[in-house]
């Protein structure tokens, strides 16, 4: 489309972008989106794309990915002219789960919603912002804010759709809802999904995304879930990130949590070329609890940014970071773990840990924790280690007639069971070992049987 | 079953073992005594096989073949058993998936087929008796927030699923009381075999009221300086090692 034009940047490429597909884009859309919109390209452009003296963008500086504008960008749905669960089968049969599927972003129409309790909501979010422009719109934009973070701000300009998932109070959905997002194109693609769900009042719901490449090309994939936890709702969001390596994943995870709700989320990044995940929690009730876990897997030149932040806004709120990465060969790691506590955030206890493991010296990480802490009744501590496997304990392991490579083995995964030990549903904790067992063995961890070598 | 030859080891450029020799038959339990530093945790894990200790001259064979030339893994399967002075903390290894990869990769290097879950307990549950662990402690992560104590026992444990050709014991009485002094040294005793040979090293003789030697020897500054009778810890239990210092003139 803009072939024959030329621009300074590539800010103004996007900008432009999305003034030439404005119509297409906000087709259909209720007119708040309009107002997210301008308010989104305003910030993206204040910002810009970020680089390494973007103070939040230290370890990943993304201006090389988006000066290339070969990307292809698709403002409407993908064809869906071929069926989803023969493309992809997922390879965890005792895994029962109620399975849906995004291609590109797109929520897939052949999605099945039928077995849900009634009241639940369960729909593409555009759909639902025509269906429930009302509801939509008291929650949509609360948690992710575009002017905090230039790719927060690139989502909400180009977002049109994902799924939008609503459990009404009281509500116990008992099954897992498992969301596969796939990349499949015939071109070099960059991808946006937006992603709400709304836990209502004391409802409880485990959610799990699992994130993949089906063909071969690269992807730029800038995912976005907003999640909103009501008063004594229980959530469960794990994410398995599974692409290939020529994948950069921008993925974000906001959720906001009334009183008395509880969180917990895994992300677990085993493969992907550069994934970069912002998670916040904001605490907006008292006594509500979070806990953030991650494990992450690297090796090549990949590599993994986590940045984490928790805010304390109101008393007697409990969160806990643990946050491990086990690094091969060139791979590079990032940790941020932000906890500001609030002055009237009293009785407030905040945990924060990051180790990893390097496998080379080649491989590197950078980890910084960010504590801001402006009142004095609070639990509050933060460790971070990078260390090499423990000689002793492997040689302990070895004079009981372990082999090398098997201590090794055992040592990595001990290392990443305190993460793992995490995930509360017990088929997805068992798939999710076997998976690291693969990836760390140096086996190639698909977790499908997809009919497509993408494996580069 | 265990000849070691003129050996000679460094650590960090500073040599430590200044050539030992040494044999052990089968039915054999040989004490090494010695003052601290002298050597004797160095000697049991260079023939344990950590590579942090570089062999610079010597030999050692193991019932006919060449020890040194081993992993740490292949030879504790060939049948040599180190219980560690201080046994290593592994966070996130259970005691039972390490015990059962131990005994089963033994078992594998053997031609065995590996054992039933069930049988594996069987194994685990008649040891434990043996060593009078307490029942929890295989329940948690290896060595991991153990007393003392309950680590030195654990090793004798680890002995018995085990049960090798060749166990050296270090300094597996420190920080042991008396009962469970006993107890561990009993599980060796019901584990002694006329085929098996054992290496008992302290510096204390008390351990050596349970387990009786046939064979004493003082490792002194990387080197065996006397070797003697079980009489001799009496003796050195009364002189102390000034004693061996002086004879050697310093
Ligand atoms: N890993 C090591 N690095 C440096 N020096 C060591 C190391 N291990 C042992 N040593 C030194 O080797 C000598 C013998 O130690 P050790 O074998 O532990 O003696 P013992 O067991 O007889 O008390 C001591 O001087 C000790 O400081
Ligand atoms: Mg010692």
């Amino acid at each position: 489309m803009n072939e024959n034009r030329s621009f300074e940047t590539a800010e103004a490429r996007l900008g432009q972008l999305y003034q030439d597909n404005k119509e297409q884009i906000g087709k259909g859309f209720p007119a708040f989106m309009q107002h997210e919109r301008e308010k989104a390209l305003a910030a993206f452009l204040r910002m810009g794309i970020p680089d390494r003296k973007t103070e939040n963008y230290k370890y990943t500086d993304l201006t090389k990915l988006f000066e290339n504008d070969s990307f292809d960008r698709a403002f409407q749905p993908t064809s869906f002219d071929f069926d989803m669960r023969e493309v992809f089968t997922c390879d965890v049969p005792e895994f029962d789960t109620h399975l849906l599927f995004h291609v590109n972003g797109w929520y897939y129409p052949g999605n099945q919603t039928t077995d849900f309790p009634k009241g639940m909501i369960i729909c593409s979010l555009k759909q639902a912002m025509m269906q429930y422009p009302d509801l939509v719109a008291s929650h949509y934009g609360r948690m992710a804010d575009s002017e905090s973070d230039p790719i927060v701000a690139l989502n909400s300009l180009f977002a049109i759709d994902g799924i939008f998932l609503y459990i009404p109070d009281n509500v116990l959905i008992e099954k897992p809802i498992q969301v596969i997002n796939l990349l499949r194109s015939e071109e070099d693609l960059y991808v946006t999904q937006r992603n709400l769900v709304v836990v209502g009042k004391n409802a409880r719901v485990k959610l799990m995304f699992c994130d993949h490449t089906l063909s071969i090309h690269s992807y730029i994939a800038n995912y976005l879930t907003e999640v909103h936890l009501l008063e004594d709702a229980v959530a469960d969001i794990y994410g398995t990130q599974n692409q290939h390596n020529g994948t950069a994943h921008l993925n974000g995870l906001f959720i906001r949590q009334e009183r008395n709700s509880g969180l917990i989320t895994n992300t677990i990044s085993l493969h992907g070329g550069i994934t970069r995940n912002n998670i916040l929690v904001d605490f907006a009730g008292e006594n509500a609890e979070a806990g953030l876990y991650g494990l992450s897997l690297t090796d090549r030149d990949q590599l993994n940014d986590n940045f984490i932040s928790v805010n304390h806004n109101q008393p007697g709120c409990r969160s806990n970071q643990i946050y491990k990465n086990v690094l091969d060969d060139n791979s590079s790691g990032g940790f941020t773990g932000r906890i500001h506590v609030m002055p009237g955030a009293k009785k407030t206890e905040a945990y924060q840990r990051n180790n990893s493991v390097l496998l080379t010296k080649a491989a590197r990480m950078n980890t910084k924790p960010q504590l801001v802490i402006d009142n004095d009744d609070v639990k509050c501590s933060h460790g971070a280690t990078v260390g090499q496997i423990n000689e002793e304990a492997l040689f302990y392991l070895q004079t009981r007639g372990i082999p090398e490579k098997e201590a090794r083995l055992m040592l990595m995964f001990a290392f990443a069971h305190e993460v793992l030990a995490n995930i509360r549903v017990e088929p997805l904790r068992q798939s999710i070992d076997r998976l690291i067992n693969k990836r760390l063995r140096g086996e190639v961890s698909r977790c499908h049987n997809c009919k497509l070598e993408c494996i580069r | 079953m265990l000849i070691i030859k003129d050996l000679h080891a460094k650590v960090e450029g500073k040599e430590i073992l200044r050539g030992i020799n040494l044999t052990i038959n089968a039915g054999e339990v040989h004490a090494i005594m010695g003052p601290n530093g002298s050597g004797k945790s160095t000697l049991a894990n260079v023939l344990a096989g950590n590579t942090s200790f570089e062999v610079t001259k010597g030999e050692v064979t193991f019932n006919g073949r060449d020890l040194l030339a081993m992993p740490a893994d292949v030879r504790a399967k060939e049948g040599l058993f180190l219980s560690f002075q201080y046994p290593v903390e592994i966070p996130g290894v259970s005691m039972i998936n390490f015990l059962k990869t131990a005994v089963n990769e033994s078992r594998k290097y053997h031609q065995l087929k590996e054992l039933s879950a069930g049988d594996f307990l069987k194994l685990m549950r008649e040891k434990k008796e043996l060593v009078q662990i307490d029942s929890q402690l295989t329940n948690r992560s290896v060595n991991e927030g153990f007393s003392g104590g309950e680590k030195k026992k654990n090793e004798i444990f680890q002995m018995a699923m085990l049960e090798p050709k060749l166990a050296i014991l270090d300094e597996t009485d420190s920080g042991l009381d008396i009962d469970a002094l006993r107890i561990v040294a009993n599980g060796v005793n019901l584990l002694k075999r006329p085929e098996n040979a054992t290496i008992v090293v302290t510096h204390y003789q008390r351990l050596l009221d349970y387990i009786v030697p046939d064979v004493v020897h003082v490792l002194y500054k990387g080197q065996i300086v006397k070797t003697a009778g079980k009489d001799l810890v009496l003796e050195l239990e009364e002189k102390g090692y000034d004693w061996i210092k002086k004879e050697l003139g310093e």
